[in-house]
């Protein structure tokens, strides 16, 4: 009892969030995190066990925050944008795009086909390398350890395929306002059709190992429930709203860059547990590979930046004959372009939820607020929900089932 | 879109006085509303069923500095059947940037609103726990407002490294 009267100035306000049982010693107050393998990061998690049972769940966040959006005002609209690829770091070609798509819905800039195309494949790409990331770690908090291996092994082969597009592995700030950096190398589209071949047969071996093991279903079946209207409410996105049953995915309800062009279905589960959020992501494997075959089908030659002048970098070869690319190619990297004065909201599916991009311009080369409407932050936040009257245990199977990136809460 | 139009018909007939201005950008709506009809208002959105906003996606404050009233906070809501997105903002002075909160209509507001407070300083009445989220606890300052600096380290040259040197405060000892 004297050592808690010690902490009393920081731990006084902290007070009202536990029950009064806390006070007395009957419950305990068990701080999780933020160094702990199992909160994917740095994700603090106050407790109140009753035994092993959590009473109240008080997520502790800002261990990674590195003022993003505060950084963005200060740059141009071109420079701001690698800031975005540090925010989810599983997704950082996810984060370019819906960046990109926001300040071409303010300046209205026109993307070519080609990009569009080039877009998708490296948005689904990315679902699911992360998804890997994902299934890995949450199995092996499970205690499925060989998995993660297996995961890690797989996902570098997109790796070496996002270093092929955009000459580095993760944070290649490859989307850029107005279409792509570089047009995809030759070996592009055999890699890509090489890793189709071969991921298939590895995720029928990890379904294999997952889906009707015993002591899997023991520790993820009826555990996490959340019901559609709550998981709702509470801001949830993405597979771990649809793993509740509803009918919700942004590539469905608001295309963007052509989705509506492409065949696929909305995984969705009614189990509202852990269990139903592994079956939708593992579903939705097969989606994303369902959307790379097409994409790769539709990618026609042709430009892939646009070719508004103001928005654009001229072409590199222009720079040895004409003064005027030379001055454009200065102006543009330098000074950047200015948006028009307004705000827009936009939206895309990124592998946790609604990634969205709010984008307030003032008329001039820097954005005057950006905010990023996180899934993981919105997710994050029915977790407390959602753990209550479960074991520590289990907490750990949620953490994993909604699959947050601290990157991505905190930004 | 039209559903935005019976919306906001709706919001008028219901709180003739509040809607201040309506903005049309690139497709998005914007209603901007009084801060004293801001928890009616959405109350009526959230609750009448053929509105049914029930899905708030997302809470952003701006600081519109140096015009007046210099604070926005916008809400963008959607309504999964209708499958339709309106934002509401509501524009609050630098004296007293305070509204209530909507945490009771849509739980999902509650953490986005200790965010605005964190970074902007906005107060929300009647939120269950406003603390500090992102910032540690005894930060000074709200980071995200327009007069609140970077930080930069200006560049030490040969020319001003003595005065540079003069005003920066080592570590003692």
């Amino acid at each position: 009892m004297s050592q808690v009267r010690e902490f009393e100035g920081t731990v006084d306000e902290l007070k009202t969030l536990f029950s009064d049982r806390a006070a007395s010693g009957e419950t305990m107050v068990l701080n999780l995190g933020p160094q702990h393998p199992s909160t994917h990061g740095v994700l603090r998690l106050m407790l109140e066990l009753d035994g092993e049972e959590v009473v109240r769940c008080l997520p502790d966040i800002g261990f990674l925050h590195t003022g993003i959006e505060k950084n963005m005002e200060a740059k141009t609209y071109l420079k701001a944008l690698v800031m975005t690829d540090r925010m989810d770091y599983l997704n950082p070609l996810g984060n370019n795009l819906t960046y990109c798509l926001a300040v071409e819905k303010l300046c209205g800039i026109e993307v070519p086909d080609r990009a569009q195309v080039i877009r998708v494949l490296c948005a689904e790409l990315q679902r699911i390398s992360s998804h890997l990331v994902w299934l890995g770690t949450s199995a092996m908090d499970l205690n499925a350890s060989s998995i993660l291996i297996y995961c890690f092994r797989d996902r570098e082969r997109l790796l070496d395929i996002f270093e092929l597009v955009g000459g580095q592995r993760m944070m290649s700030s490859y989307i850029r306002p107005g279409g792509v950096w570089r047009d995809l190398p030759d070996e592009f589209v055999p890699a890509v059709e090489a890793f189709l071949e071969y991921l298939p047969a590895k995720l029928a071996d990890y379904e294999r190992l997952l889906t009707r093991n015993p002591i899997f279903l023991r520790r993820t079946v009826d555990i996490g429930i959340i019901a559609a209207d709550q998981a709702m409410a509470r801001g949830m996105t993405g597979s771990s709203l649809r793993g509740s049953g509803v009918n919700y995915d942004v590539r469905r309800a608001m295309p963007y860059c052509g989705y509506e062009h492409y065949d696929f279905d909305v995984p969705l589960e009614e189990g509202c547990d852990v269990y139903a959020r592994y079956r939708v992501r593992m579903s939705e494997f097969q989606q994303s590979m369902r959307i790379i075959r097409q994409a790769l089908s539709m990618l026609q030659p042709g430009p892939f930046m646009t070719d508004d002048h103001r928005f654009a970098p001229p072409p590199r070869s222009d720079l040895g004959r004409s003064m005027e690319a030379v001055i454009r190619h200065f102006k543009y990297w330098t000074e950047g372009f200015s948006a028009p004065e307004g705000e827009v909201y936009i939206a895309t599916e990124s592998p946790r939820g609604e990634l969205g991009c709010y984008l307030v311009g003032d008329g001039g080369a820097q954005p005057a607020r950006v905010h990023f409407r996180t899934p993981s932050f919105h997710n994050l936040q029915s977790l407390p929900y959602m753990a209550e009257g479960y074991l520590v245990a289990d907490l750990v199977a949620m953490i994993g089932s909604i699959d947050i990136v601290l990157g991505d809460v905190d930004r | 879109m039209n559903h935005i139009e019976t919306t906001i018909a709706d919001v008028h007939t219901n709180y003739p006085n509040a809607i201040q201005q309506r903005i049309s950008f690139r497709g998005d709506t914007t209603l901007v509303v009084a801060v004293t009809a801001l928890l009616e208002i959405c109350q009526l959105l959230r609750h009448d069923p053929a509105l049914d906003y029930s899905f708030l996606v997302d809470l952003a404050a701006v600081d519109y500095h140096p015009q007046q009233p210099r604070f926005g906070v916008s809400y963008l809501l959607h309504s999964l059947k209708q499958n339709a997105r309106l934002r509401l903002r509501v524009m609050l002075s630098q004296q007293d940037p305070r509204l209530p909160s909507v945490s009771g209509v849509w739980p999902a507001a509650e953490w986005p609103e200790r965010e605005a407070f964190d970074l902007m300083g906005i107060e929300f009445a009647d939120h269950p726990d406003l603390r500090r989220i992102l910032m540690p606890a005894d930060w000074e300052g709200h980071p995200l407002r327009k007069d609140y600096p970077l930080g930069y380290e200006e560049v030490q040259f040969s020319f001003n490294w003595k005065e540079i040197d003069r005003r920066k405060d080592y570590a003692q000892e």
